[in-house]
């Protein structure tokens, strides 16, 4: 059923998502999100917090940044970083609703080898 | 109780479903292997589409195609490919060619645990791109956002 959709879809929006899902790859930029899920931080906090050089942090940084997953600002001499909500949502329910179609088919292979089972 | 289905994204050009069943491999493997088995499931009641055919022949080198009915589409559009590997209870290979170049090949591994089976299900797209084009497919479908909590959980 993918492909009958397809057709309603925005290039724009597929390299996003690809930007989005390569971010997410890596652990410490998942860490990096869950993190600023709870707080904003500094480049300086997180590198800090992930036991990372501040070069290192940056790019991980820029990763999330150019995914569209975290914003940041610069006040005074400190880059704060922020959570980029509405993208990580879009990334999440994709997964989410091929999850509800593999699901929805297993439930019903359930009953098909419940069946089997009586046999 | 149902079994948890997880989604897992590998990479960006493969992803990665696992689900346990209640039930020893042999039965699982049947279930994926016949069509008058395989019909019963692989077309969900809730994405409202009709499967108007089912051949299979699982085999290595042989070939299935499915033909579904949309109710918002006045063509009927079939799902077709081959299996690569066939290897009874416990993998089967296939592709899926509808896409053209794009399709990703699908691997079924099954791990016999008594009376439960472990399921993975590893799908590998040629490119990020294919990927995400078979990904935006999914907008169509209903929302929830259960997957989003337990990320931001930790």
């Amino acid at each position: 059923m993918r492909y009958t959709l397809n057709y309603m879809v925005q290039h724009s929006k597929a390299a996003q998502l690809d930007a989005a899902f390569a971010a997410l790859s890596d652990a410490t930029r998942r860490g990096v999100l869950e993190q600023l899920g709870r707080a904003d931080a500094s480049i300086t906090d997180l590198a800090e917090r992930f036991d990372m050089t501040l070069t290192g942090m940056k790019k991980h940084v820029a990763v999330l940044e150019h995914a569209g997953l975290v914003a940041t600002a610069k006040v005074g001499r400190v880059r704060t970083c922020t959570l980029g909500q509405r993208r990580l949502d879009e990334v999440t329910a994709w997964i989410d609703r091929y999850r509800q179609l593999w699901s929805a088919r297993f439930d019903e292979l359930d009953q098909v080898i419940e069946e089997l089972k009586q046999k | 109780m149902k079994n948890d289905t997880t989604v897992e994204r590998k990479s960006e050009r493969e992803v990665v479903i696992t689900r346990t069943f209640n039930a020893p491999a042999r039965l699982v493997f049947e279930a994926w292997t016949k069509p008058e088995l395989m019909r019963r499931w692989w077309v969900p009641k809730s994405s409202g589409l009709t499967l108007l055919s089912c051949e299979m022949d699982v085999r290595t080198g042989g070939t299935y195609r499915f033909v579904f009915r949309n109710p918002s589409g006045p063509e009927p559009m079939a799902f077709f490919g081959r299996y690569l590997e066939v290897s009874p209870h416990s993998r089967l290979v296939w592709t899926n060619e509808e896409g053209g170049d794009a399709g990703q090949v699908s691997t079924v591994t099954l791990e016999d645990r008594g009376d439960t089976t472990r399921m993975v299900l590893h799908e590998l797209y040629p490119s990020g791109e294919a990927f995400d084009a078979a990904a935006g497919a999914y907008d169509g479908m209903p929302e929830s956002f259960d997957q989003l909590d337990e990320l931001l959980a930790g």
